[in-house]
């Protein structure tokens, strides 16, 4: 996390800066940004000017603005490969990774960047993230039979459907656009799409023993979920999450609350019967 | 709210008011339809019987029109659709009505209470459709044989089209692909979990294209309907293809 030009942009910069100067002479190019200026008190969107550079993405222009112009600007970063989820922001209105947008994809446009509304501010740009640090804590972990701690050999058609949850990256842009959280506050009812995806992970692999389905059903609050599939549409590594994550747990929730065949079969063999049997 | 107008990057051309506006147009028509064409009480005119209508049901001193007693499962299966579920959560209820546009409704219970927490049992929604299209696929088959023998008309080939296309949706249906295979945790180990492997693929395939599927059919089952009945009022032949 860089705070108004601490750590990470201190390194950064000098390329960044070397290819602004090293551009050539004459008129340049420059856009308008409206940063987000404030903290939990308040704030207001202020205007920038920035020289467009070739391939500048606003990652890019939010550093330049560091480096240039106000140097009390704070924002989260960290690889600008987006690869590490920090650079979340809303860019134009639209959750994004701010180090995968191209600035020359707004067609000369005002380009707008607030931070994700979904968690609370601290200061510009950055918000805290760390609720969901606890409600991970909360989701119980891999769990393998006792006795059966590997090496394992696996099986590809067992594992396929885990690869695309493992691509996630926490960035929380699907948190942030998910409506339940953003617009229904529901940070204290629902998990989450990111939450949805890890749960899914779990739940789906072959040597995982532990059920987690009264945690969906209860405090997960997949019930809330009405699978409107924002969360997919600003996923940067395009996880299939409604599709491939949500919608099959939530049938294995209506196989565990809601299927009246499914709980009589369960009665009258007096257990739970037992997945990948 | 205009800076919200840029969220969508498929349609940015389009206003985001223009899908569920699309949306409830079409599905508010359908319905209207669907209820016009059970109310009229018959949907048949040789080899040709309405998908309203099929099967055809009556039940003795109960004078309502056959198609009361089948669409019920079908459209069942179509409200509690995952795919249909976005569709009207976002153009009828603005739950939300596009991503990242401000709600007005305070008060939401997603699918955790009445009515909406009946969506979870889907399943049951489609067993009843996969009945009903099993009996679309036998009164496909008989369009092909007017009379004892096989021919091909415009009407035969419609209804092929229709049952395809119900086929698809129903098959590719999230629900199905759960009872597929998606509720096992290892295939390989799983008794038949090879099969179901490939099932469940087949199934995924067919689900990907889900939207697209459940658009479709909705047209052609409208669409035989309308066929039977400009048949059954003279106002067209139904010519012979081969």
């Amino acid at each position: 996390m860089s705070d108004g030009g601490s750590r990470g942009t201190a390194v950064e910069a000098r390329p960044e800066q070397a290819r602004w100067e090293a551009a050539p002479p004459g008129p340049r190019a420059v856009a308008t940004f409206q940063v987000f200026r404030g903290d939990r008190t308040g704030g207001e969107l202020r205007a920038y000017q920035v020289p467009v550079t070739e391939g500048m993405v606003v990652l890019d222009a939010i550093h330049y603005i560091q480096h240039h112009l106000d140097s009390t600007l704070a924002c989260r970063w960290n690889c600008k490969a987006a690869k590490c989820g920090s650079c979340s922001a809303e860019v134009n209105g639209r959750p994004r990774l701010m180090c995968k947008t191209r600035v020359d994809e707004f067609g000369g446009q005002p380009i707008t960047v607030r931070p994700i509304k979904v968690f609370p501010l601290i200061k510009d740009l950055v918000t805290d993230v760390s609720w969901n640090y606890r409600v991970n804590k909360e989701i119980p972990p891999f769990a393998p039979a006792p006795g059966d701690a590997g090496p394992w050999r696996m099986h590809p058609e067992d594992v396929e459907r885990l690869f695309e949850f493992r691509r996630c990256i926490e960035c929380f842009l699907c948190q942030d656009v998910c409506h339940v959280l953003r617009e229904h506050r529901g940070t204290d009812r629902y998990y989450g799409p990111r939450f949805m995806v890890r749960i899914a992970a779990l739940e789906m692999h072959p040597k995982d023993t532990a059920s987690r389905e009264e945690l969906l059903h209860g405090k997960g609050g997949i019930g809330y979920c009405n699978i409107t599939k924002c969360c997919e549409e600003v996923c940067p590594e395009h996880i299939t999450i409604t599709d491939n994550a949500i919608i099959p747990l939530k049938e294995r929730v209506a196989d565990a609350f809601y299927d009246p065949w499914r709980a009589l079969l369960r009665r009258l063999r007096g257990r739970k019967e037992p997945r990948g049997t | 709210m205009a800076e919200h107008t840029a969220t969508h990057s498929a349609a940015a051309d389009l206003p985001w008011w223009l899908q569920p506006a699309a949306t409830v147009t079409i599905l508010t028509a359908f319905g209207l339809y669907a209820i016009w064409a059970a109310l009229q009480g018959h949907g048949y005119v040789a080899p040709y019987l309405s998908p309203f209508y099929s099967p055809p049901v009556t039940i003795a001193g109960i004078p309502i029109s056959p198609a009361w007693w089948v669409l019920w499962g079908p459209f069942g299966f179509r409200a509690t659709c995952y795919y249909y579920r976005k569709a009207y959560y976002r153009s009828y209820f603005l739950d939300p009505v596009a991503c990242m546009i401000p709600e007005s409704r305070r008060r939401y219970g997603g699918e955790t209470a009445w009515p909406f927490i009946v969506n979870n049992v889907h399943r049951y929604f489609l067993y009843v459709a996969i009945i009903v299209l099993a009996f679309l696929w036998r009164d496909t088959v008989e369009t092909f044989f007017p009379g004892g023998h096989f021919a091909v008309h415009a009407g035969s080939l419609l209804f092929l089209v229709n049952v395809v296309l119900l086929s698809g949706y129903t098959f590719g249906c999230h629900a199905f692909r759960h009872v597929a295979g998606g509720n096992l945790d290892c295939f390989s180990c799983a008794r038949g979990g090879r099969l179901r492997y490939g099932l469940w693929q087949r199934v995924t395939a067919l689900n990907q294209r889900h939207a697209q599927w459940a658009w479709a059919s909705l047209f052609s089952v409208a669409l035989a309907d309308v066929y039977v009945r400009l048949l059954m009022a003279g106002a067209m032949p139904d010519p012979r293809l081969f």
